[in-house]
């Protein structure tokens, strides 16, 4: 699978040459290592899964990608060109956007205004603009406003759209979250443990609306997940990280059968 | 409004009442939707290019002259232009409930045959991909919402957008045609086509003409001189025969606007961005608003409770009167308009009513404290009985002579008849023209001379005209003495009541009426935990005296209610009991949708029923019951039976005994 023309999925979608390629990652903090030479790459438009036992490093590799980390050797090849040391922030406004594990949203704020934050990579009027809401900041508001207004129909979430974020129930939480990733419009969706903690119904709703975005707005998504039916179902390939290597890398398909796979997961006699 | 009846002669199809209104209220709001969280709007100008698109798109497509369309969705003004656009080619639109499952749709639109549907979104698509390959006549879909569709075979399905930009494209090739199709409409088309639930048997498709829906809409907007300016939240299924008139009938009439929610979830907020002059709710909907008031002020602060609790004792007392303008003290006046500033207001703004000028409720009898509280409030709301079959209206109440026992006098034009056994029967110019394939049912239903048996009993009352609903005609039975025994209307009075959950009336071929109640646990728990009253079970707590106390106390006050009414005045509860266990439909004893099985229930207690008339004071029982995982179990219990105060009537001797 090497080829940069892409492959066609099982059900039929077209998935293009490659958006970015981890080559030879390794991250160390202090004597820990977390990543030990890991390769591998995402795709155009395909749903890419991570997902190994705890502590095997999938949060700190997610982390390699967003940029929050800078990898201690190996380099992070994005859109064809190499990706020197960044902020997280450059890497957002280069089209990577987050949801986090532990839901990080501005408690006291409205949905709208959360979500709404999600395209400040998008806006960059001036600051006596903003404050006298006049001119170029009136109008940037009004686009964005409009893109954002779409991500809350896409993700059925009007009638919370003045709720404060603090005042909802947890599956609710995660969805704003997904809102204000997708109103930052990324190439790449990097999504933490979308379901973790959700009961079955929020865990279905939240995997139509993963496959929705890709689906709809052709967005890569590559996400780290612990239900391992959900991964199985959602995602066109997997990479299994343990100990901070990575294990396996294929279709769900080919790593449900491969035996290192099923040793970590399932343990192993050692005797 | 006289300008509105002028052109009747030539107003006799929805197609033409569009023209018109783009002549004449072009540039008014016809059609509102919320969506990306602003209402949209489209006036009658837009309206009626939308539309014209879709129709020439229609043909495009090659819907003939007669054929059915379904409509599947929620409200959304691209449908409700579906409808009219079905009607200017010809076609036949047929509304279904959106919630219906994939095999009860399979029915509908193989009985009427539909070739064309026109739905909302992916969820509705698959249904009918599910259920297509059984319609041999059915050919193309349209669909609104194209999300999740885009991989869909797209050789029979088509987006909504496409299908209209088709038509635009096709405009000189078939103009014409729609031009001549919209001109050969008269009175006797059909105008709509909509399946009644059918609580009994398959659903039947009741054909409406454009007379039944115009003159209809015609008579019922003079009624309440609803004009071009009003407003109306349109949120009930399409597929019921009410949306169809106020929405459509009413709306095309009158040129007012249409509004529809951004989705069902925001529709409280959408009824309070839009706030209707126009309103109509079920029952339900009313009640569910006012708990959720009455929790809230039980939560907010003791000088808030005080400042509501003393208004609104005010607005209880003169509320009403006022709005029906009835002469109420000065003093009175001035505090109700404090109460107004203070209180009513703000309540009636939060619940989106400050503007309501007429509201509607109708489909179920409706608690009268919860009538009188909204009416108190000043929001003019009224009754309605109406049916599919009469494109809903048979009686309505008129502006102040409301009341929550009644459902008003004949709609203009309508005409009722009692039969003997006290059935209601009515002829209007809205009486359906019949039921689609199945003339049997119509000659049941319609007699040659165009009455229409409703299946309810009820009478006239004589000192206002008023028609008040009593009971299904088959339940209504007489009692030993031939007075009129229906068991329904009491045993509604009774579940007005918070603490009782059912209640179970007997005295069909007796000499007078006794009663089962059923408790309502929530109710009567949360009463004993704020008294201290300790319980191990339903059943005891059934059996406390106390509690019997209270249920005494209400059927007395039923007693009292029923014992004005001179035709039903025999229906006094004498004596009842609580029972040790509830009703339950995995007994047999309910139906699914909780309706009470009378013949059963008396049949399994018969030694209850027995006890209730062999004025014992108590009696001893043993009954099976089923628990929730298939077990069989017997519930033993000793019962108190009271003998409640009954009002002597003085003409009726023999009941008060």
């Amino acid at each position: 699978m090497k080829d940069t023309e892409g492959y066609v999925t099982a059900d039929g979608r077209q998935i293009g040459g490659t958006l970015m390629e981890m080559k030879n990652i390794t991250l160390r903090f202090g004597g820990v290592v977390a990543i030990q030479d890991i390769s591998f790459d995402i795709r155009e438009g395909e749903v890419r899964a991570i997902i190994g036992p705890n502590g095997a490093g999938k949060s700190s590799m997610l982390n390699v990608i967003s940029g929050f980390y800078t990898p201690s050797e190996g380099e992070v090849w994005y859109k064809g060109s190499k990706r020197p040391p960044m902020k997280p922030f450059e890497v957002a406004r280069q089209g990577v956007a987050r949801t986090f594990q532990n839901i990080a949203l501005f408690e006291g704020m409205t949905v709208l205004d959360n979500v709404m934050t999600g395209r400040l990579t998008h806006m960059n009027a001036g600051l006596a603009s903003q404050a006298l809401w006049w001119g170029k900041a009136r109008t940037e508001e009004m686009e964005n406003r409009e893109k954002v207004e779409r991500v809350i129909d896409f993700l059925e979430i009007q009638n919370i759209r003045k709720t404060p974020v603090g005042r909802l129930p947890y599956g609710l939480k995660k969805r704003v979250e997904l809102a204000r990733a997708l109103a930052a419009e990324p190439s790449l969706l990097l999504l933490d443990e979308p379901m973790a903690g959700m009961n079955v119904e929020e865990k279905e709703d939240m995997s139509r609306f993963v496959l929705d975005v890709n689906d709809e707005f052709g967005t890569t998504i590559c996400l780290i997940e612990h239900d391992m039916g959900v991964v199985m179902d959602l995602s066109d390939r997997v990479v299994v990280m343990d100990y901070g290597k990575k294990i396996g890398d294929g279709t769900p398909d080919e790593v449900r059968n491969n035996q290192d796979v099923i040793d970590a997961y399932l343990g192993v006699s050692h005797d | 409004m006289a300008h509105l009846t002028e052109g009747v002669e030539g107003l006799r199809s929805i197609p033409a009442l569009l023209a018109r209104n783009v002549s004449q209220f072009g540039s008014s709001p016809a059609y509102r939707e919320k969506e990306y969280g602003i209402w949209q709007s489209w006036t009658w100008a837009e309206t009626a290019k939308e539309i014209e698109a879709l129709a020439l798109g229609l043909l495009n497509l090659g819907v003939e002259e007669g054929d059915f369309i379904a409509i599947i969705g929620r409200n959304r003004p691209y449908l409700y232009w579906s409808m009219v656009a079905a009607q200017s080619v010809g076609a036949i639109p047929v509304p279904l409930y959106q919630d219906a499952v994939a095999e009860e749709m399979e029915y509908v639109l193989d009985h009427c045959g539909a070739r064309f549907a026109i739905v909302s979104d992916q969820e509705q698509v698959d249904k009918v991909i599910e259920i297509q390959d059984d319609l041999h006549q059915f050919e193309h879909m349209i669909y609104l919402d194209p999300r999740g569709l885009r991989k869909y075979d797209h050789r029979r399905l088509h987006e909504f957008s496409h299908v209209q930009d088709q038509g635009r494209a096709a405009r000189d090739e078939f103009t014409a045609e729609l031009e001549a199709r919209i001109a050969k409409l008269d009175y006797d088309s059909t105008c709509v086509m909509l399946y009644t639930s059918g609580t009994t048997g398959k659903p039947k498709g009741v054909v409406l003409s454009n007379r039944n829906i115009i003159e209809t809409a015609k008579s019922s907007s003079e009624f309440d001189h609803l004009k071009v300016d009003d407003e109306v939240l349109a949120y009930l299924p399409m597929a019921w025969v009410g949306d169809f008139i106020f929405s459509i009938g009413q709306a095309y009439w009158s040129g007012f606007c249409v509004n529809c929610p951004e989705s069902p979830e925001t529709m409280m907020t959408d009824l309070r961005e839009i706030a209707p002059s126009y309103y109509f709710a079920p029952p339900r909907v009313f009640e569910t608003q006012l708990t959720q008031i009455m929790i809230r002020m039980e939560d907010s602060g003791a000088f808030k409770k005080k400042v509501f609790d003393y208004f609104m004792e005010h607005a209880r007392k003169v509320g009403p009167s006022i709005l029906d303008g009835e002469s109420v003290s000065t003093f009175d006046r001035l505090k109700y308009r404090l109460g107004e500033m203070m209180v009513y207001g703000p309540l009636k703004n939060a619940l989106g009513f400050s503007k309501v000028r007429v509201g509607y409720t109708a489909g179920e009898a409706i608690g009268p404290e919860i009538f009188d509280f909204y009416r108190s409030l000043g929001i003019n709301l009224k009754q309605l009985y109406g049916q599919t079959e009469a494109s809903v209206f048979i009686t309505q109440q008129p502006d102040g002579e409301v009341r929550s026992d009644t459902v008003g006098v004949p709609s203009p034009g309508v005409e009722i008849r009692i039969a003997e056994n006290g059935e209601v029967f009515y002829r209007s110019p809205g009486v359906f023209v019949e039921y689609y394939k199945n003339a049997d049912s119509t000659a049941d239903t319609k007699d040659a001379e165009g009455w229409v048996a409703t299946g309810d009993a009820g009478f006239i009352e004589e000192s206002s005209g008023h028609l008040r609903i009593i009971d299904r005609a088959k339940d209504v039975g007489t009692m030993a003495d031939g007075a009129m025994f229906a068991p329904k209307y009491v045993e509604n009075k009774l579940k007005f009541y918070p603490n009782i959950l059912e209640a179970v009336v007997f005295g069909a071929e007796r000499d007078r009426c006794t009663a089962f109640i059923n408790i309502d646990l929530t109710a009567v728990g949360n009463w004993a935990e704020r008294n201290n009253i300790a319980y191990a079970s339903y059943q005891e707590l059934a059996g406390h005296p106390q509690v019997l106390e209270t249920i005494q106390g209400h059927i007395e006050e039923v007693n009292a209610s029923v014992a004005q009414d001179e035709m039903l005045s025999g229906c006094q509860v004498h004596r009842f009991l609580v029972l040790h266990k509830e009703l339950d439909a995995d007994d047999g004893e309910l139906t699914r949708t909780r309706k009470v099985r009378r013949k059963i229930i008396g049949e399994k207690f018969e030694d209850l029923v027995n006890a209730l008339y062999d004025g014992s004071p108590s009696v001893y029982t043993e009954t099976e019951v089923t628990y929730e995982d298939g077990r069989k179990g017997k519930i033993k219990a000793t019962l108190e039976i009271r003998d409640a105060k009954v009002v002597s009537v003085p003409s009726r001797q023999m009941a008060a005994e």
